[in-house]
């Protein structure tokens, strides 16, 4: 039986090669590069909501720049990012520790680890709204009922309390992202070394410094490198709570693009808003890149 | 297929027969038949509108949508959204050029794409002179002055007035609401006294925070812009009304800086605020679920300062349709025959007056008058001012809005103790912005 020429050009591995990156390929240049070269492209433009505009350079990019709004919510951005994922690490290592150890209840332990991640964001946001209200916040109750304070905690009513309730939101949120990550990482380390280092005289710290730790470098940077991305880019969560108030103190990148392009139509200006992180972006990735090459 | 239909009402009417359960379908037919407005052939609708605030208003409207496909044969696919979230998906069918007919938006919307709508001006002088006119502000938000057309249908507005505990306020001092801001001011300081603090939001509340700090620099002679849309919010007047407002703040229950639109509703309701500025749904949802304060609620129109004019801010909706629907004639018919009176009357009756309309004909509907708590609401059109007062409405004024401007100048005196000069030099600079680039 003859078989059909396009059948056996897929013999070629070159052109089979072709065909298998092709669906993957598609979806990248579809899904990922042309949003965001549209972005890069509508940033560098004078577009309104139905008005493609015209090309303007960096026009946009020095507007944002000059604007004192837009540099609160770059330092809010980096402010939030910086602190939510030192949170998240720390506690989400003590956390691994803490359950890789065997004791009774660990799997369901491990389940219930799960739900702040699991659970939809604007639910749990909603969900913290309420534990941080002026008025009806549990915390604020449960701290008045242990006699720890006399009255309500105004968490989202002053600039530096909304800033670190969204931070202490956000490391709830995404603290299970770092603990499963690091739980997968211990199990992977072997027990011969723990032995080894027992056998050594090495103590519990020393044992984490110079095996675990180390060990747990290249899931750390990836864990580091991928949260930061998200959390870079979190909208939910501070759009739900706060809508970027009081007076701007918690507007970041995503709400105060979201507010320039959509609501107010500058999708020029909101792009360009939008983009100006990915730099950031570049860089950290940059070093986490490098500093993964080096060890 | 609707004339059968309409023929075999008429027959069962004058037979007697199930009169009840089809009153007024024979008149409402007839009146969709001597519209100006006639449906495409084989037309369909989709509707994109904010989920009422109150539950009558999402029922009734639902129920004269099928009334009005009895009548026409056209189905109407109603979508609903929270408020808020109208205003993006509105601007996202702007921007893809495809979506719902028609979309009740609100306050400019409609000016930040006008040319991507139809010309409304058949159906808006249709309407307004059937039906006794439009109060100003209505005009203002549906007519561009730029394309010299009505770009949007004018719907009504979810009025504000000042919402306040009666016995809470005898116990002041003040049997009978204060008529000047001096007054209230005495009064808030005299709850504040008596353990019943106001609140007036002074977080992002996209309705509740934009309603009372707009009032209250307005009450003052203040104002965001010149007509000519030069920038005037660096004034003495507003230099007054950042003052009063300092005073007030000090009377206010702690934590209104982060407070959102639901915020003052529920402190209210829960007893732990005497005095704040809202729609008629606290009083509303009070009948129906707070019995024990229903009666001691009290509704008042908001209190004029030294400019000697009432002003209010209220959300605005009114429909616009874009020009990517196929059946335009369809969507004007489906607003007309809604907000004709048989169907408007019976749904602003229902809500009990939580939607004014912009239609002055329905300022004497019975339900005005039917309890003294809600005649304040019929009449909150007649001293609206729209937002970017005393600019032009559109896109500079949406802008600001959504930025939350004059809300974040008031927060700055009240709530970060700026000097009251540097908080009005701030929302300067950002409104001369923002001025600049829409």
């Amino acid at each position: 039986m003859q078989r059909s020429p396009l059948l056996a050009r897929l013999d070629s591995p070159r052109v089979l090669g072709y065909v298998l990156i092709a669906p993957a390929a598609i979806i990248l240049i579809g899904l990922l590069a042309y949003p965001l070269l549209l972005g890069v492209w509508l940033s560098l433009t004078s577009a309104t909501l139905g008005n493609p505009g015209t090309f303007v350079g960096l026009q946009n990019y020095a507007t944002i720049f000059a604007d004192p709004t837009f540099r609160g919510a770059a330092f809010y951005s980096g402010f939030y990012t910086f602190f939510a994922e030192a949170g998240k690490l720390v506690l989400g290592l003590a956390l691994a520790l803490i359950l890789n150890r065997p004791f009774r209840g660990q799997r369901a332990a491990r389940a219930l680890m799960l739900l702040p991640w699991v659970a939809p964001t604007v639910l749990s946001a909603l969900a913290w709204l309420w534990l941080l209200d002026p008025q009806f916040s549990a915390l604020s109750w449960l701290l008045i009922r242990l006699h720890l304070i006399k009255s309500n905690i105004d968490f989202l009513g002053h600039a530096w309390n909304a800033r670190w309730a969204l931070i202490v939101v956000n490391i709830w949120r995404g603290l299970p992202y770092f603990a499963i990550g690091y739980l997968a990482g211990l199990q992977s380390i072997s027990k011969d070394l723990y032995e080894a280092a027992a056998i050594d005289g090495a103590s519990g710290w020393q044992a984490f410094r110079r095996i675990t730790w180390p060990l747990l470098m290249p899931i750390t940077t990836i864990l580091v490198a991928f949260s930061s991305i998200f959390t870079l880019t979190d909208f939910q969560l501070i759009w739900t709570i706060t809508r970027g108030g009081p007076t701007d103190a918690t507007q970041v990148f995503t709400t105060l693009a979201y507010q320039r392009a959509i609501t107010g139509g500058q999708l020029g200006e909101g792009a360009a808003i939008a983009v100006s992180p990915i730099v950031l972006m570049v860089i950290l990735a940059f070093f986490v890149v490098r500093s993964v090459r080096e060890r | 297929m609707h004339d059968l239909d309409r023929r075999r009402f008429l027959a069962l009417s004058a037979a007697g027969i199930g009169a009840a359960a089809t009153a007024g379908l024979p008149a409402v037919a007839s009146a969709a038949d001597a519209s100006p407005f006639k449906p495409e052939k084989g037309a369909t609708l989709q509707l994109l509108r904010w989920t009422g605030f109150v539950k009558n208003d999402d029922i009734i409207w639902a129920e004269n949508t099928k009334k009005f496909t009895a009548a026409t044969g056209v189905p109407v696919q109603i979508q609903s959204l929270s408020w808020p979230d109208v205003t993006p998906k509105a601007a996202l069918a702007a921007q893809v050029g495809s979506g719902p007919d028609i979309i009740m938006g609100w306050n400019d919307d409609p000016f930040v794409y006008p040319d991507k709508l139809v010309d409304m001006t058949d159906l808006a002088e249709y309407m307004g002179k059937n039906h006794g006119g439009y109060y100003d502000a209505a005009r203002s938000y549906c007519y561009d002055p730029d394309v010299k057309r009505w770009v949007s249908f004018p719907i009504g507005v979810t009025g504000n007035s000042l919402v306040y505990r009666k016995s809470w306020a005898k116990d002041a001092g003040f049997a009978e609401f204060p008529k000047d801001l001096d007054g209230m001011l005495k009064l808030a300081r005299g709850l504040k006294k008596a353990g019943h603090p106001c609140g007036f939001s002074l977080g992002h509340a996209v309705g509740d925070a934009n309603s009372w700090t707009h009032w209250v620099l307005w009450s003052f002679g203040g104002k965001q812009a010149n007509p000519d849309n030069s920038i005037a919010i660096n004034s003495p007047e507003t230099a007054n009304a950042l003052e009063y407002a300092k005073a007030l703040y000090e009377t206010m229950i702690e934590g209104v800086s982060g407070w959102l639109d639901p915020s003052n509703n529920q402190a209210f309701l829960a007893g732990q605020c005497g005095l704040t500025m809202n729609g008629i749904s606290i009083w509303y949802v009070a009948k129906d679920q707070f019995p024990a304060i229903y009666p001691d609620i009290a509704h008042a129109v908001p209190s004029y300062g030294p400019s000697k004019q009432r002003t209010t801010l209220n959300n605005f909706s009114s429909a616009f349709i874009f020009k990517y629907s196929k059946y335009p004639q369809a969507a004007k018919e489906y607003l007309r025959f809604m907000l004709d009176s048989a169907q408007a009357g019976e749904w602003v009756t229902g809500m009990r007056g939580y939607v004014t309309p912009a239609l002055k004909q329905y300022g004497d509907l019975p339900v005005w008058t039917s309890d003294p708590q809600i005649t304040p609401y019929r009449d909150v059109l007649l001293s609206a001012k729209f937002d970017g007062f005393n600019g032009r409405p559109g896109k500079p004024a949406a802008q600001a809005l959504d930025e939350f401007v004059v809300v974040d100048m008031f927060a700055d005196a009240c709530v970060n103790k700026m000097a009251v000069k540097d908080a009005m030099r701030k929302a300067e600079t950002r409104l001369s912005a923002i001025y600049k680039r829409a």
